[in-house]
């Protein structure tokens, strides 16, 4: 029943909600955007968030995690789309841990899964080397030395790069600069030297940076899976993030139309409540189509992860694509049907609105998964 | 035809000899001169630009020499337009004042208000800004409640407006009051002009999503306004506000044919973000969007053709009634399409990892949203073609 929520799910999501509404509700966001915090998150927050569980949702028992599944996680990254609330849920939590349970040894299992679980680890997946996403165009180069390796490159649009612990690092052992042959991931501590970070002020006040990796140094150990072979298992984590990114935008977009809705209720022009005109009611029927399919989608690319993973691509693209459109078309349509007040920065909308944006182009854009879906279907 | 041609040679040589260099590109929000008692010159080329173009009237070309124009008929007005558009030359003296209240003060006002206010409007003295909707006036704009009372020897107004444009940078504020709260909404309101430097008059700025804070809230509080900056008869000022809404629809709807500031048009983005094959965009979707724009954009320059031509030739039709709607959607689009093809490099808020025309295309995006709720939202311009264009029952 991948469709309906269990019981322990439901617990699980209330608890999420009721948490993010009253600790990071979007107001927190706005706190931190106006104060230029440098960190653009609350690290005593994530701290509580983790001893609620949620840095270690999908991590196996065995390295200090709930065993959750990843249909678990999606609900309290769901609730985080209400909330738009800064953390390093979707870094830390969704990718970096998906990138080491995946790729990792059981050393670095061993070592890292625990540290993650509790908050004490932050990681950042450097992929982008583009303005638009493309997962195998790797130029940073991984060159192997006697005692390990040396790194040279740039990374741009790395979620969480300028305050994570370690980097994730997407690297080029070998191949041509656009194949997924030859592909490694490796772990680099932000602060080792040669690594320059430059944070990225970004529409949605969340957090971004740019990279360069000048003759860093990297032992062997820090090298996650094999050398020259990351591209499938890349494909995963990133299948993972997608999906993930779908949920947080089936928040977002739930949120901000519920808002909206509640306006058109409270909102009287020609003497009426402006809920009363059908231009508006149709266009609010319509997109509550559309959220109940994206919902279905959702629940069951999550549940996907967890129970038929060699359907993962299709339903990651499915759910990207799908919820890609719905969150533009949502927070569109909450601006338009809030008139004046809908355009300032005093009202929580424009914040949905900008975070939608880059919710949309983060580890794939519309046209991206609709042709990747098209390609996967043959067609 | 051949009049227009020598006019046209004319004009090109005068803007040739006299538009500074720096003035043919496209001005940022802080370079645009806005006039006014406290508006100032980005630079002395704007300056020189400014007084040279007033000087032969040409911040207002259509005007009547009189009262500070340039006496030019439409057609002229139109070469003049292509000609500073051919070599990008820079608006001289953005103003409502001359996009909005003059066009409105030539038809309804007395000669005395139009050689009072016009001509410190064209010489950029007197900056306006619109007084219109209120909290719970928007759409509904007839239902507004500021009030003006008759005191004998002046008008007694109290209330608020909202989202007035520019109101902290103004001096001057044209106002729908309400004169007659006996009679039906439409017909107990006037057209007010006041100057805001009257006591009782404040405002305060509201920030907009693009991070600009360029509307306020307008508070009146008892404030006295002569009796002779009535315009128009008494009770009578619905159908002034009405007519001026018409030239700022027209206005809004043309916008989009511009590129403002430095947003760059959207083929000039993709030829610099995206990738071709064989002369073609890769990305199919992007496009696919990006044809759908461009041959809309096409298809609502040809009807503002059209209008142009309809209006001289003295023929009506339901075009110019589209054009806001068309207009302001199609600069959503664009703004939209715009990021979609920079990708990450169209989201950046601040800071030097991304170019000036980057960011700048991030904060007009935001604007976009603005363009189909001001000057009357998009389903009010649809509301009014239901029942002006296509007369259908009203509920
Ligand atoms: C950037 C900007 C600048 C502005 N500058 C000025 C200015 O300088 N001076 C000034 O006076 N005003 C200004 N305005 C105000 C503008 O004219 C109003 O915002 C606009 O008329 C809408 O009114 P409202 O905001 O009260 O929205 P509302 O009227 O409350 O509308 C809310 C929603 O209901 C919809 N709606 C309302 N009635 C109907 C209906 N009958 N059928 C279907 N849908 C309906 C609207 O379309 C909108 O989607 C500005 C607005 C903006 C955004």
């Amino acid at each position: 029943m991948a469709l309906v929520l269990n019981e322990e799910q439901r617990l699980l999501q209330d608890t999420a909600r009721e948490f993010l509404q009253q600790r990071a509700p979007v107001e927190a966001l706005r706190k931190l955007r106006d104060s230029r915090d440098a960190t653009g998150y609350d690290p005593s927050l994530w701290r509580e968030m983790c001893e609620l569980g949620w840095a270690s949702i999908i991590l196996p028992e065995a390295y200090g995690g709930l065993e959750f599944g990843f249909a678990g996680l999606g609900l309290v990254v769901e609730e985080s789309g209400r909330t738009l609330s800064a953390s390093p849920l979707f870094a830390t939590g969704v990718l970096g841990a998906s990138a080491i349970l995946l790729a990792g040894n059981e050393t670095q299992k061993e070592t890292l899964l625990p540290q993650l679980a509790v908050g004490e680890l932050t990681l950042a997946l450097a992929l982008e080397e583009h303005h638009h996403h493309r997962p195998t165009h790797v130029e940073t180069r991984l060159a192997a030395e006697a005692d390990g390796y040396t790194l040279n490159g740039e990374k741009c649009f790395v979620l969480d790069g300028h305050s994570a612990d370690q980097l994730l690092v997407v690297a080029r052992s070998s191949g041509e600069p656009d194949s997924s042959n030859g592909l490694t991931l490796v772990l680099v501590p932000r602060d080792s030297a040669g690594v320059r970070c430059t944070r990225t002020v970004m529409a949605d006040s969340r957090n971004a940076a740019n990279l360069q990796f000048d003759q860093v140094r990297v032992p062997a150990e820090a090298v996650l899976g094999r050398v020259g072979e990351a591209g499938p298992l890349l494909e995963q984590v990133l299948d993972r993030g997608r999906i993930a990114m779908a949920a947080e935008m089936l928040g977002l977009a739930k949120e901000s139309f519920a808002r909206t809705v509640a306006y058109l209720k409270e909102r009287e022009q020609f003497g009426a409540l402006i809920g009363t005109f059908q231009a508006l009611q149709h266009r609010a029927a319509q997109i509550q189509v559309e959220l109940e399919l994206c919902q279905s989608v959702v629940l069951q690319a999550l549940s996907t992860v967890d129970e038929q993973p060699q359907q993962l691509p299709l339903m990651a693209s499915l759910a990207k694509a799908k919820l890609n459109e719905l969150a533009k078309r949502v927070t569109n349509e909450a601006v338009q049907m809030h008139g004046g007040i809908g355009v300032t920065d005093e009202l929580e909308i424009g914040f949905f609105l900008k975070r939608a944006r880059v919710a949309m182009q983060i580890l794939g854009d519309t046209g991206y998964h609709k042709d990747r879906y098209a390609r996967l279907c043959g067609y | 035809m051949e009049q227009l041609e020598t006019f046209r040679t004319e004009v090109r040589q005068w803007l040739q000899d006299n538009c500074p260099e720096s003035q043919r590109s496209p001005a940022l929000p802080e370079e645009q001169y806005w006039g006014g008692r406290s508006g100032s010159f980005a630079g002395e080329d704007a300056r020189l630009w400014f007084e040279r173009m007033h000087a032969r009237g040409w911040t207002a070309p259509e005007w009547p020499e009189a009262y500070g124009g340039g006496g030019l008929n439409p057609q002229q007005a139109r070469v003049l337009k292509e000609e500073m558009k051919r070599i990008n030359a820079r608006t001289p003296l953005y103003s409502l004042g001359i996009w909005m209240l003059g066009p409105a003060l030539l038809e309804y006002g007395n000669e005395e208000q139009k050689l009072r206010h016009l001509k410190a409007i064209t010489g950029g003295e007197i900056r306006w800004c619109q007084g219109y909707s209120e909290p719970g006036s928007g759409s509904d704009l007839a239902s507004l409640q500021t009030r003006a009372e008759d005191m004998g020897d002046h008008y007694l107004v109290n209330g608020s407006k909202i989202w007035t444009t520019n109101a902290d940078k103004s001096d001057w504020i044209f106002c729908l009051v309400r004169t007659d709260p006996g009679a039906k909404k439409q017909e107990g309101i006037s057209f007010l002009l006041i100057d805001m430097a009257t006591e009782g008059v404040s405002v305060t700025p509201i920030e907009l999503i693009s991070g600009e804070s360029e509307f306020c809230q307008t508070f009146f509080d008892n404030v006295r306004v002569p009796k002779e900056n009535l315009v128009g008869e008494l009770n009578k000022g619905w159908s002034i506000a009405k007519a001026l809404l018409v030239h700022e629809r027209k206005l809004m709807s043309e916008m989009g044919s511009e590129s403002p500031r430095l947003q760059v048009p959207p083929t000039a983005a993709a030829r610099d973000y995206l990738d071709f094959v064989d002369g073609k965009i890769a990305d199919a979707q992007l496009r696919s969007d990006l044809v759908d724009y461009e041959m809309q954009m096409q298809a609502i320059g040809l009807t503002h053709f059209r209008c142009f031509e309809e209006k001289a030739a003295g023929v009506q039709s339901a075009a110019p009634l589209v054009m806001k709607y068309a207009g302001t959607e199609a600069e959503k689009i664009k703004s939209e399409l715009l990021l979609a093809i920079m990708g990450t490099r169209g989201l950046g808020w601040e800071g030097e990892s991304f170019s000036a025309a980057e960011l700048d295309t991030l904060r007009l995006w935001a604007m976009s949203k603005a363009m189909t709720i001001a000057g009357g939202t998009s389903e009010v311009q649809l509301n009014v073609i239901a029942k002006n264009v296509l007369q259908l029952p009203q509920g």
